[in-house]
C-alpha cells in the first residue's frame, strides 16, 4: 500500500544485472539482398547489443544466401533476445547460437578461425627472428622486399593475437583481420 | 492474359497492386517524386485518395483506419520531407503493431546518392521504424514487392512497411504480376498455430489455479474479432478475472462481470492488486511493457506465468514466463477453450471464491473516485457524461496522449474491439485527431470522437482542413485545462512542483478556430451545461471542436509512482499534496 512506500528504482526500471556476461558466436543465414547487413547491425546498435566480431559473405550464390557470423557478448537472457530479435528480421532465415549448439554436442566451443595479414618491418637481425617466429606459427610470407614482410596467418583468434603481440617489438606496421568464421564440429549443418 | 496486357508503367502497377490487395482508401500528400502515381490516381475512381495537410496526419489516419477495420492502412508520400514526416506514424505503428503500407516516392535512380532536391535515404531512415522496407530498383520487381509488403504488414505480428519507389521506376514499363502468382519470401513465414503440448500444460495449470488473472493486450484486437470471441468464451468458462492493457480495451466488454478495469501505471487498484497477488497469470497478446509491470523485480512475485504471443521475441523479453506459447491469439485461444471443455474433470469455480472475495475488497477501495464539483467540470465527469450520452450509438473513440487519454481509458467503457484507437507504445501527441479522421473515412455513418487535450490537439490541428474538405463529421472533445496535464503531474511528482513550460499561456480560441476551418465550435464551462452541449456536438453533422473547460489542476489517479510495485499504488484519496511530492524517492527521480 502507498502508506509504506519503499525506496526503489523507477518506472523505467533498470534491473541490476545479476547474470554473468558470456561470449557467444552466432551464425545467421540471410537472403543476400540490399541492406540486409545494415538491418542486422542496426538491430545490434539500436538495442544496445555488442558486436565483437562480424564477418559476412555470400555462401550460396544460386540461392542468394549469405552467412553472417557474429561474435557477441551478453548475459544468457540478452543472448536469447538477440537470437529472437534477429529471427524477427524479414530476410533472416535461421539463427544458430553456435556456442550453445557446441555445448549440446559435447564440445568446448565451435570451430572458430580467423585470417590475418600482418605487415612487419623486417631488416637487420629482426628479419631472421620474424621469419623464424612466422614459421613457428605456420604463417606464410606472401609479400616481401628487403625491408618488410607480409605474413598470412590463419587460426584461432587467440593464436592470431599472440602472433601480433610477438611481432610488435619486431617492427609491426599494420594488421588486417577478417573476423571470425565459425561452424560446429560433426556431420550436421546449421 | 497475354504478355502485352501485363505490361504497365510503374505508376500503373502501383495502383493495380493496391486494388488487387483490396485497398479502397489511401491517405497522402503529393510531391515531385510521386507525381506519376498521382497522375494514375487522377485517372481512376476505384481507390479514393484522402488529401491530408501533413504527412504525419496521413500516417495516423491510416493507423486509425487500420485499427478500426482490421485492414491494412495505406499512406502515400513524396520523397525527402514527405518521407521524414512519415517517420513518427511509422514508429507509432511499429510499437502498437498496426499494419501500415507506406508508399514513398524517391528521386530517380541515377540521382540517388547525389543529394538531389528532396532526396533522403528513406530506406535508411525508416529501417529501424518499420517491420521491413524496400527500395525498388527494377520495375519488374515492383508488383512482387508491393504484394509482399502487404503480406508482411498484416501477417505475424502486424507492423508498418515502406516501399520506396524512385520516379524513373514509376515511369518505366514492366510486367505486372498478380498477388497469386508471387512466391512469398521463404525467410518470413510466421508461426500462427500454438504448440498443443504447451497449450495442454497451460490448461492444466489454469485448472489448478486458485488466484488466476487474465492479462490481455492489443494482440487480441490485432488477431481479429475471433480472438475477442474466444477470449470472452474463455473468461466465461473459467470464471477468471480479466484485466487488459491500454491497447487491449474492448476485447472483453467493460460491462462484463469479470472485468477488473485496465491495469498498469494508471490502472485500477483491483487490476494491479490481482496482478500482484495472483498465482497464475495468463498473458494474452500483451508484452509486459514497463507501464504495465512497474518495478520489475516486484512484479507478480508468486505467480506462474503463461504468455501467448505471435512474436517469439516478446517472450521472456522483460519478464520470465513459465509456459510460452508462440502463435496467433485466436488460434491458441480456440485450442485453449476446446481443451478446457474436453478436460475430464471440470474445474470447480467455487475454488475461486476466496480470490473473488479479495477482489471485491480491492474494488471497494473505489480507486477511480474523484471529488465531484458543481462549479467546474471535472475531467473524469466529462468523460463519464460523454460515455453515457454516446454508449447507445455506434461510437469510435480515439485519443491523443496525456491525462485525457488515461481518463478516457478509465471512464469510457468499451464493449467491442476495434472501437478504441490510442497511441500506446510511442505515446504520440497529435495521434488522435488524424486517427479519428481515418476511422471516419472507414465508417462514414458512425460517431467518431477524438478525446483530446488542449496541448495534444494543436500538434495535428491542421487536419481540420482535411475533415472539412471530405465532409467527415469527426468530433474533437478537448479536455481543456490549459496545461500539458501529464507533464505538469510529473513535474509535481518529480520536480518540486516547478512547472517548467507546461502551462499554455496563449491558448487559441478553439471555437473561432473551428469556425475558421469551416467546422463548428462549441464551448462548455459549467457542469450543468455539459449534457446539452455534448448532445449538440453529437447532432452536428460536421466536424466539431468541443472546448470543454475542465478543472485546471486535476491529476490522474490512481497511479503506480515511478519505481514502485503494483501493490504500492497511490490512490486518489491518499494523494495529498505531500504524498504526491514524496511519492518518488531521489533514486527514482534520477531514473524516470
Amino acid at each position: 500500500m502507498s502508506a509504506h512506500l519503499q525506496p526503489t528504482g523507477s518506472a523505467y526500471f533498470i534491473a541490476k544485472e545479476t547474470e554473468l556476461a558470456e561470449t557467444h558466436t552466432l551464425s545467421v543465414l540471410v537472403d543476400n539482398e540490399p541492406g540486409v547487413l545494415a538491418r542486422v547491425i542496426g538491430l545490434f546498435s539500436g538495442r544496445g547489443y555488442n558486436i565483437e566480431s562480424l564477418t559476412v559473405s555470400e555462401t550460396e550464390h544460386e540461392a542468394h544466401l549469405s552467412r553472417i557470423t557474429i561474435v557477441t557478448r551478453g548475459t544468457p537472457h540478452v543472448l536469447e533476445q538477440i537470437k529472437n530479435q534477429l529471427e524477427r528480421l524479414v530476410p533472416v532465415h535461421r539463427v544458430v547460437d553456435l556456442t550453445v549448439r557446441a555445448a549440446g554436442l559435447g564440445h568446448d566451443r565451435p570451430i572458430e578461425r580467423e585470417l590475418a595479414l600482418v605487415k612487419v618491418h623486417g631488416s637487420g637481425e629482426h628479419r631472421v627472428e620474424a621469419l623464424r617466429l612466422a614459421d613457428a606459427f605456420r604463417a606464410s610470407v606472401i609479400d616481401a622486399n628487403i625491408e618488410h614482410f607480409v605474413f598470412e596467418i590463419t587460426g584461432k583468434p587467440s593464436k592470431i593475437e599472440q602472433f601480433i603481440a610477438i611481432m610488435k617489438p619486431l617492427g609491426l606496421i599494420e594488421v588486417c583481420r577478417t573476423g571470425i568464421a565459425a561452424m560446429n564440429r560433426g556431420p550436421q549443418g546449421m | 492474359m497475354s504478355g502485352t496486357e501485363n505490361q504497365m508503367t510503374g505508376a500503373e502497377i502501383v495502383l493495380q497492386a493496391l486494388k488487387d490487395n483490396g485497398v479502397e482508401h489511401i491517405f497522402g500528400y503529393p510531391g515531385g517524386a510521386v507525381l506519376p502515381i498521382y497522375d494514375e490516381i487522377f485517372q481512376q475512381d476505384e481507390i479514393e485518395h484522402i488529401l491530408v495537410r501533413h504527412e504525419q496526419g496521413a500516417g495516423h489516419m491510416a493507423e486509425g483506419y487500420a485499427r478500426s477495420t482490421g485492414k491494412v492502412g495505406v499512406m502515400l508520400v513524396t520523397s525527402g520531407p514527405g518521407a521524414t514526416n512519415a517517420v513518427t506514424p511509422l514508429q507509432d505503428a511499429l510499437m502498437d503493431s498496426i499494419p501500415l503500407v507506406c508508399i514513398s516516392g524517391q528521386v530517380p535512380t541515377p540521382l540517388i546518392g547525389s543529394d538531389a532536391f528532396q532526396e533522403c535515404d528513406t530506406v535508411g531512415i525508416t529501417r529501424p521504424c518499420t517491420k521491413h522496407n524496400w527500395l525498388v530498383k527494377d520495375v519488374n520487381e515492383l508488383a512482387r514487392i508491393i504484394h509482399e509488403a502487404f503480406r508482411v504488414a498484416q501477417s505475424g505480428r502486424p507492423g508498418p512497411v515502406v516501399v520506396d519507389i524512385p520516379k524513373d521506376i514509376q515511369f518505366a514499363t514492366g510486367t505486372y504480376t498478380p498477388p497469386s502468382a508471387v512466391p512469398t519470401q521463404k525467410s518470413y513465414q510466421p508461426k500462427t498455430q500454438g504448440d498443443l503440448k504447451k497449450i495442454e500444460e497451460a490448461v492444466a495449470l489454469m485448472k489448478s489455479a486458485r488466484q488466476p488473472v487474465i492479462y490481455s493486450g492489443g494482440g487480441v484486437i490485432n488477431s481479429g474479432p475471433q480472438a475477442s470471441h474466444f477470449l470472452r468464451e474463455l473468461v466465461e468458462l473459467t470464471g477468471f478475472p480479466i484485466t487488459s492493457t491500454l491497447m487491449g480495451l474492448g476485447a472483453y466488454p467493460a460491462s462484463g462481470k469479470n472485468w477488473l478495469g485496465m491495469l498498469g501505471m494508471h490502472g485500477t487498484y483491483e487490476a494491479n492488486m490481482a496482478m500482484h497477488d495472483c498465482d497464475v497469470m495468463i498473458c494474452i497478446g500483451a508484452r509486459f511493457d514497463d507501464r504495465i509491470t512497474g518495478r520489475l523485480n516486484a512484479f507478480s512475485p508468486n505467480s506462474k506465468k503463461i504468455h501467448i504471443d505471435i512474436d517469439p521475441s516478446s517472450i521472456n523479453k522483460n519478464v520470465r514466463v513459465d509456459i510460452p506459447i508462440v502463435g496467433d491469439v485466436a488460434n491458441v485461444l480456440e485450442d485453449m477453450v476446446r481443451l478446457w471443455r474436453a478436460a475430464a474433470k471440470t474445474a470447480d469455480k467455487a475454488r475461486l471464491d476466496d480470490w473473488w472475495g479479495s477482489i471485491a475488497k480491492w474494488r471497494a477501495r473505489n480507486s477511480l473516485a474523484y471529488t465531484p464539483s458543481h462549479d467546474v467540470i471535472m475531467p473524469q465527469y466529462a468523460i463519464q457524461r460523454l460515455y453515457e450520452l454516446t454508449k447507445d450509438r455506434d461510437t469510435y473513440i480515439t485519443t491523443e496522449v496525456g491525462q485525457h487519454q488515461m481518463w478516457a481509458a478509465q471512464f469510457f467503457g468499451f464493449e467491442q474491439p476495434n472501437r478504441w484507437m490510442t497511441s500506446g507504445g510511442l505515446g504520440t501527441m497529435g495521434y488522435g485527431f488524424p486517427a479519428a479522421v481515418g476511422v471516419q473515412v472507414a465508417h462514414p455513418e458512425s460517431l467518431v470522437i477524438d478525446i483530446a487535450g488542449d496541448a495534444s490537439i494543436q500538434m495535428c490541428i491542421q487536419e481540420m482542413s482535411c475533415a472539412v474538405q471530405y465532409g467527415l463529421p469527426v468530433k474533437i472533445f478537448i479536455l481543456n485545462n490549459q496545461y500539458m496535464g501529464m507533464v505538469r503531474q510529473w513535474q509535481q511528482l518529480l520536480h518540486g512542483n516547478r512547472l517548467s513550460h507546461s502551462y499554455t499561456e496563449a491558448m487559441p480560441d478553439f471555437v473561432k478556430l473551428a469556425e475558421a476551418y469551416g467546422g463548428v465550435g462549441i464551448r462548455c464551462e459549467k457542469p450543468g451545461d455539459l449534457d446539452d452541449a455534448i448532445r449538440r456536438m453529437i447532432d452536428t453533422p460536421a466536424p466539431v471542436i468541443f472546448d470543454c473547460r475542465v478543472a485546471n489542476l486535476a491529476n490522474c489517479f490512481p497511479m503506480i509512482p515511478s519505481g514502485k510495485a503494483h501493490n504500492e499504488m497511490l490512490l486518489p484519496d491518499e494523494a495529498t499534496d505531500e504524498a504526491v511530492a514524496n511519492a518518488i524517492d531521489a533514486k527514482g527521480r534520477q531514473l524516470v
